[in-house]
Formats: C-alpha cells, structure tokens, sequence
C-alpha cells in the first residue's frame, strides 16, 4: 500500500448500505466501453439491477493523453431501486492523468480513488495540463487516493504469456476490471469466455488479458487493499422470476422493431443514414440479417425518410431512423407522409444541438421540431421512450398507431437512454397483442381516401392489389375519390380530419396516471423521456421522508393522455422537468392556462442527477 | 380476389395480352399547356405499356414535382406523386417491398438533374430496377420559366435576366458517370422512335435513364433544334442501333469517325450508301464509346439518340434478397431477443 492519507470511512457518509457507483475513465484508446460492458455483464449475471451511462468522445481516436480524448463509463449496481447511473460516484478508476483531472468532480468526497501511478509521468502530466503531479502535491487529500503501478503489474502478469510489452501494456484495463471484480465478489468467469472467444485467433492475447485481470484480482487479495464496508455491503437485487439480458435504449429500438415485424406480419425496412447516435440501430438491425426487419443505408436522410414512405405505400412498413440535425432534414417527408396518410415510424435520437452541437451528448431539445416541424398544419402523434426497456414497447405502440391510424408517428429517443443499459425480463412472446394489418378491401366503391368511421384511417390498398389501382400525392385531395382538389372548404374539412385523427387516437390510448408518488398532494413533477429514472428516484425518496410529491412521465406527447387537467388540479404546483430550455412547459401552458406550470430544465448535455430535481422539488415544498 | 400480401404475389406476367393504350388511361383532365411535349411522352408511354402487357395493378409511376411530376394522376396504374427530386428514392422503397412490381420514375431536368441529382445518382449505381424516364425541356415550367441545370449558358430568363453564366449539364454523361447500366436518349417528337427505346428501358432488369429531349412551347420554345422538325432531324441526329455502322442524314450520305487516341469523333463522308471502313460501330456494351457518343452535339455532330449504353448487371433488390424476405414470427422473434447472455431469475 501506498503511503497517502485515509479518507474517513465510508460508513460515516451517506447512507450505510445501498448501491454503488463506479467509474471508469482512460483514453480513448484504452477500451474503457470494453471494461463496462464487461463489468455490466458480470453485475447482472451476479443478479445485480445497475443503469449504466457510457460517457465517450464524438472523436474517433483524440490524441492519446488529451483531456478531449478521455472516455469514460459509469455504472451503479445494487437493489432495484437502481433507475439512475447515479449522481456521484464512490469508486473512481483513472488510468491516465488527463482522465483524473476530466472525471475527479464527479468523485464523492471521501471516495475511493484508484490510478495508474506508471501513467503519471511528466509528459503524461503535461499532457493534461497539470503544472504538479496531483498524486504528489496533497490536492486529493479529501479522497481515499490507491496509487498503484498498474502498467508494470499487467506487464509483469501478461508478458509471461508470449506476448510483446505494448501488447501486454494494453491489458492495463483488465488488470484494473479484475481488482473491481475482487473489491464486488464478482465472477470473472464470463470476462474469461469472452476474451476466449473475440481472440480466438491470437490465444496469447486471450491468455494476457485474463493474466492482467487475475492479477488485479488477486491483487485485492494480498495486499491491504481493505474496500470500505459500505462497498461490501451492495446486495443484489430481487427482481421478478424470468429470463434477463441486458439492454440499452438502442437494443430496445432494434427488439421492439423485430417484434413489429412478428406481430404485424409486416416485414419492416429500416431506411437510415449514417448518425451519431441513431447509427447504432442501423448496426443492430443489419445485424439481424434481415430477418423481419430489412435495412437499407440511404444515400441522405431525405432518402432515407423517403425511401421508407415508399416502402409503406407498397405494403411493407417503412421505417426511418436518425437523430437531430437529420431529423431537420426529413421534415418535407413527414408533411407528405401526414398529408397522403401512410404508416411510418420515425425514430429519433436526439442529441445536444442546434447543428452539429454536442453528437454524443444528451439533450431532449427536439420536442418542438417533432411536434411541431412542418410545414402547413401536418399533425402526428408523438410519443417518447423513457428508457431501454420502454424503447421496446414504445415502438411497438408506434408500429400499432401507425398501421392502425394510417399516419406517420414520431418516436422520440435520446443520445442518454441510447447509450444507458438496464437488466431487462423478456416479455412473454406470446402475449404480445397482434398489430392488425386490414388488407381485406373491397374493389367494389373502393376510394383511396373514404375513411373508417372510427378511426378514420383510410384503407392500405397497395400496389400488386387487384382492382384497387389509385394514385396518392402531395397535393391536396379530394375527401373520399383523393383526386386533385383545389376546392376550399375541401381543404378545411381535410384539415380538419388530419386534426381529428389524433383525437381518435388519444381516445384509445390509455388515460394520464400519477406514475409514482402520491396521488394528490404538494407537488408533481412532469416529465418525459429519459429523465424518468432520475426523476422517479427523487420523488420516492422525497416521498419516503413524508412529503406529498408525485411523478407524472409522458410517453404520449401528441396527442397528450385524456384527463392531465384534472390530474394538474390535485396538486399545489406543478414542475414540468426536461433537458432544454421549457419546450413541453411551453407546450402544456399554452394547453392548460389554468395551471401555473415551474420549469426545472438543464441544458448541459448531461443528465439530471438526483440531487438536482431533490433540490428543485424541495424549494417547491418549502 | 385481392393479394392479401403483396410480397408474396406472383408476377402477372402472363396478363390479359389485349390491353391497350386505353387501359392506361385515367378519367383525370391532362393540364399541360396546349403543344407541350408532354403530351406525346405520355401517349407513348401508354402505349408501351400496352405492349408490354403488365397489368396496370403491377405497374407504379412515381414522381417528384413539375409539369411532368404530374404523369401517375394520367396513367390508371397505381400512382404515387411525392415531393420534389425524390422520386427515385421513393422508387427504391417501393421496389425494396415489393420486387415484382414494374415501376416508373418519372422527372423532369430540375427534378432529376437539380433538388434529386444526388438520388438520380444513387438508384443508378445501385441498378435498383426502375424505369427512370427524365423529359428535358431545358427550363423550370411550373414555376414559370426560369433556367434550370440543363439550360444552355446565356439563357436569360426571369432569374438569369443577363443570360445564365451557368453550364449545363450532359443528363447522358451523367448517367453513365454515375454507373448507369441503361442510359438511352430520344425526344417527344419522334414517335417512331421513343418507343423503341422505352420498351428497351422497361425490359431492362436494372436502373434504366432515358433522357426524352421535351419542348416547352411557353417558356423555352425550341430548345432542341436537332429534333424541333423531320426535316432537319435526319442530318441533326444520329439513331444509335446495336453492331450497326453510325451513319446518320437524309440520304445516309455521313458517318462518324472515333480516334480512338483521344476519344475525338468526326463527321465523314459515306460513299455510295456503303459505310467506309472507318465507320464506327455502335456497341452498347462499350462504357468509353458511350460517353464519347453522350457528348456529341451541335454545331460539328449529331446529336444521337437511341441506347447509348446497354450492360445488364444484377438488380438491387435481386442483391439484397427481398423477393425472399418476409415478416418473422414470434418463435423467430423469441430468438432475436434472447440472443447474447441471457440470465434467469427463479
């Protein structure tokens, strides 16, 4: 051990038992994603609920060393009161001196603090721009600091196995996961199976990578390295009997647009154009292999937009997927999706903007240019996924609405719930409701646009059906033959339909419900997307204490669920919480003027914390 | 009886061998201007259809927007017209759900050569099998005359009062560039031609790019001189035919010539009706000679029509299976989803 201060114990800080944070940072190059995700499995293979908050660069390859070039991967494990990757973090792994100084903030007073003592050279402290080493000059007094010489234990441990010392020296990372494993009780059997497999062909890598990692594993083992009781003391989750994997907000899109498939009968073509963090569906879906869901990578996201609604006007179901500034482009295409009512799902994952903005960061700024992005008044539901597991049913919903209604239907991600994983229970396959495709019409009297009275959709006839020839087209049609029309109180009765569309839909969709907290009371926190599990950890804790706050989250953003007005009525104030400036605020003032809607909103390109919708509730208490 | 899943419908190929013209035919009112070439486009198209003897529920015309977007509202198949320059991608989806289907993309010089070059570009690379037909009148009609890509420099007009310093752009030459496998080229006035050509294009299994020469008699009237009249279209133009010697004018009397060294061609002399042995012979499978044949154009040369360029290659939609592809079911989907490391909680 090395000869540095001691913080206090954990145990006198926070709470004594309870879930735990750790991160991960390094160099871009030092497969940090690798050691998460690994670290991720074995968690839930050891029944662990965790939420997870990949933290990376948009920059392919930063230089080595640089501040810019730093990833990072955070984690909290634990009970199932795990929703957040938590707010601050109690283990703090840094393997290059630039990932210390871009990650120290988010280590808790007093938490563990573990680094590659050999990475801390002075070009590697110039590098990062620290003018004195830190681990020398006393600034990290207030954290538990373990300086250890990682890079020369991993070469010590990997290069017995025949293999060259850079190559031994890019184990760092396992050595450092095997140590997490020790101080977590978690198996390394699954890691081992892994490296197994992905170096099949170079064994000796294999054989490194595992020496590093019993090596950092058995580390914790010899020497006095005594992890605070609090650490010990995670216990495992309790979740409902069923088959687990893990699951991002991506895997959620890619299942769920499968699943579309299976339920509608429809094979799905998944029309894309390369974008950071949309890409990641693509790559899902491509790697189905076309079963179900074909994919097709599209010269622009206008081609991509357009390209899907063809694949729906010929019978199949048209999907585009992308995230904001592509979502600007496809704008043109949702307004003749709306205006000749064809099925399609449009999904985007949105990330801080305006332009280019911050690609690989988080931000829920997109809700006005979905619902209200087009031009003339070209109305579609849209509906929000609020994290990983609810991306697979939010999208199913929309495959039903979007076939059921004939419409397009907007689904709305973010770069935070994209990236984040979850333990996820399989659903019972069997039990997923059908998505009814009516293909049964009748040439005799048939019109393009001669409506369902309920609905009002009009009927899917598709081109190869006998008898039902027509022609569809941007320009307005005439209600019930769709042949051209410029007549003007035709133009308003089929505006007036497209409006009315989305009141049918709100009809059958479920009503507003108080999602957690108490029903009626103090305060009621709004919100929607990904900014569920921060918010509904805040409000049980709050209301864990005594205090009457409730949780309202959207997934139905347009149209908006049946009876918010009476729901907003059972409580003293209203906070409406959401990562951009006020949009659904806005949105809801404008709607319900009766009530005084409070903006908790952030625009930094992170996610909530807990403590800060602690905070902004309890000033609304008070 | 309806096709209740048209991915899995068999080609109609053997339909009702007496359609005509008039099968094709909707109730709609045609509203072009009164002499626009369009009308001829669109009595040909009719026609070649007929002839080509798909039903009209297996055929599907897409368009963008502009005086000839409005094609799929005259024709009595399925029809769909969509936004500006995006037909060819819409096309492609169409064709991705259902392979069988004969579709037609149908667009004008800005549709195609302007706001949709780049999706022109990329259903032709990929060969997806769509007929791809681009009257050119050389001018933005529907919005009231002003030049397009395809206008010749000096072109004044209301957004180019001073003349268009612009130059235009060689749709042929584009078409090849961009790895077209059927580029043909002909023009609304020759009826004993255009045809012939678009029956070549339909019958093709891959992207096939017919440029029709179309005069537009209000904003760019005669346009295409070469074309504008039979009588100077024999010594103005050269019809392109398949391991026949290029000899072109009223009498058959001129011949082109290619150096081979710098992909110059010349205009020479024919003697006596028999072609000279340094006549060129057409050979549509020759991508150099194509494009040496797609720049070819007044004051020294002919323009020529017909295919230029002919090279099958396998189809796009052949290429990613979709004729096989279909939806999963739910014992396939329990598959996908539990594909990876799964863990049970009892």
């Amino acid at each position: 051990m090395l000869d540095q201060p001691i913080a206090p114990d954990y145990s006198e800080s926070g709470t004594a038992q309870g879930p735990a944070v750790v991160r991960f940072a390094g160099d871009s190059g030092d497969g940090i994603q690798t050691l998460g995700s690994e670290f991720t499995k074995s968690s839930a293979l050891s029944g662990h609920g965790f939420m997870t908050f990949p933290d990376f660069p948009a920059e392919i390859r930063a230089p080595a060393g640089t501040t810019f070039g730093v990833s990072a991967f955070q984690i909290q494990i634990g009970g199932d009161r795990v929703k957040t990757h938590g707010d601050t973090v109690d283990v703090l792994v840094a393997l290059n001196p630039a990932a210390l100084k871009t990650n120290l903030s988010a280590l808790r007073p007093g938490g563990l603090l573990i680094v590659d003592q050999d990475a801390f050279t002075k070009r590697g402290l110039d590098k990062a721009g620290y003018g004195t080493n830190p681990l020398e000059d006393g600034s990290l007094e207030g954290y538990r600091l373990e300086a250890i010489e990682i890079s020369r234990l991993t070469r010590e441990a990997a290069m017995p196995q025949g293999v060259t010392k850079k190559e031994a020296e890019t184990a760092r990372n396992f050595w450092a996961l095997g140590l997490i494993y020790w101080m977590f009780g978690q198996d390394r059997g699954p890691t081992a199976a892994w490296l197994t497999s992905k170096f099949a062909k170079r064994p000796e890598i294999a054989a490194a990578n595992m020496a590093a990692m019993d090596a950092g594993h058995t580390y914790g083992d010899v020497t006095d390295f005594a992890p605070p009781p609090r650490l010990r003391a995670v216990t495992p989750s309790r979740p409902s009997p069923g088959t687990y994997r893990t699951l991002t907000g991506i895997d959620g899109m890619v299942l769920g647009l499968a699943a579309a498939s299976a339920l509608s009968g429809l094979r799905l073509h998944y029309c894309s154009y390369p974008i950071t963090p949309a890409s990641a569906i693509l790559h899902g879906l491509a790697k189905l292999g076309g079963e179900g869901v074909a994919t097709f990578q599209a010269e622009d996201e206008i081609a991509a937009a357009t390209a899907a609604i063809g694949v729906s006007f010929a019978g199949g179901l048209g999907v585009t997927g992308t995230s904001g500034p592509g979502m600007a482009l496809k704008a043109e295409a949702l307004g003749l999706a709306t205006a000749v009512e064809l099925p399609l799902i449009v999904i985007d994952v949105q990330r801080a903007g305006p332009s280019t903005g911050m690609p690989t960061k988080v931000e829920q700024a997109d809700l006005n240019l979905a619902l209200h992005g087009r031009h003339g008044e070209a109305p579609l539901p849209v509906f929000a996924a609020s994290g990983p597991g609810d991306s697979f049913d939010t999208v199913i919903e929309a495959a039903r609405v979007a076939v059921t209604y004939m419409t397009p239907v907007i689904v709305l991600s973010d770069a935070y719930t994209a990236n984040a994983a979850e333990p996820w229970r399989l659903p019972d396959v069997d039990a997923l409701a059908e998505i009814t495709v009516d293909r049964d019409i009748d040439a005799d009297g048939f019109h393009p646009f001669r409506r369902d009275p309920d609905s009002l959709a009009r009927p899917w006839a598709v081109p190869g059906m006998t008898g039902l020839a027509h022609r569809l087209g941007g320009i307005e049609r005439s209600s019930g033959s769709g042949h051209i029309s410029y007549d003007p109180d035709n133009h308003q009765h089929m505006t007036d339909l497209r409006a009315d569309k989305l009141t049918r839909i709100q009809a059958a969709l479920p009503p507003a419900r108080v999602t957690s907290g108490v029903d009626a009371g103090r305060v009621l926190a709004v919100g929607w997307g990904s900014t569920q599990g921060a918010l509904k950890t805040a409000v049980d804790d709050l209301v864990a204490e005594g205090h009457a706050v409730g949780h309202l989250h959207l997934r139905h953003l347009s149209p908006l669920p049946r009876g918010l007005a009476e729901i907003f009525a059972l409580y003293d104030r209203v906070v409406v919480a959401e990562l951009n400036s006020g949009q659904l605020r806005a949105h809801l003032q404008g709607l319900f003027p009766q009530v005084s809607f409070r903006g908790l909103n952030k625009v930094t390109g992170q996610p909530f914390t807990v403590a800060e919708i602690d905070t902004a509730l309890r000033e609304d208490l008070s | 009886m309806n096709v209740v899943n048209p991915d899995i419908a068999a080609p109609d190929t053997d339909a009702t061998p007496e359609l005509t013209a008039r099968d094709f035919t909707t109730d709609q009112e045609v509203r072009w201007c009164p002499g626009c070439g369009d009308y001829a486009i669109l009595k040909a198209v009719r026609g070649v259809l007929a002839e080509a003897g798909r039903h009209p529920d297996d055929v599907v015309f897409i368009s963008g927007i502009g005086c000839a977007a409005r094609f799929p509202y005259y024709l009595a198949s399925y029809g769909f017209h969509t936004i500006h320059g995006r037909a060819p991608a819409v096309a492609t989806g169409v064709k991705m759900a259902n392979p069988d289907l004969d579709v037609w993309v149908v667009g004008g010089d800005g549709d195609f050569l302007s706001i949709g070059g780049n999706h022109l570009m990329h259903a032709l690379r990929r060969n997806v099998d769509l007929n791809l037909i681009m009257p050119n009148n050389a001018v933005y009609g529907l919005t009231k005359g002003q030049y397009s890509p395809a206008s010749a420099t000096g072109m004044r007009s209301p957004s180019s009062p001073g003349g268009s310093v612009e130059a235009p752009v060689n749709a042929a030459l584009l078409a090849l560039g961009a790895g077209g496998r059927f580029v043909a080229r002909s023009a609304d006035t020759l009826q004993d031609h255009l045809p012939g050509v678009l029956k070549a294009a339909q019958a093709n299994k891959g992207a096939s790019f017919v440029e029709i020469l179309q005069n537009c008699v209000v904003f760019n009237d005669g346009a295409f001189e070469a074309v504008r009249d039979k009588g100077l279209t024999a010594d103005r133009t050269l019809r392109l035919e398949h391991g026949k010697p290029m000899v072109f004018g009223k009498d058959q009397d001129k011949g082109i010539s290619i150096d081979w060294q710098t992909g110059i061609a010349h205009v020479v002399p024919v003697g006596s009706g028999n072609p000279a042995p340094d006549i060129a012979i057409h050979d549509q499978t020759n991508l150099a000679l194509a494009t040496i044949l797609a720049r070819m154009d007044a004051p020294d040369l002919p323009l020529v029509i017909g295919v230029l360029y002919h090279a099958p290659a396998e189809e796009f939609t052949n290429l990613r299976g979709d004729s096989s592809g279909t939806a999963i079911n739910r014992q396939a989907l329990l598959k996908i989803l539990s594909a990876g490391k799964t863990w049970q909680v009892a």
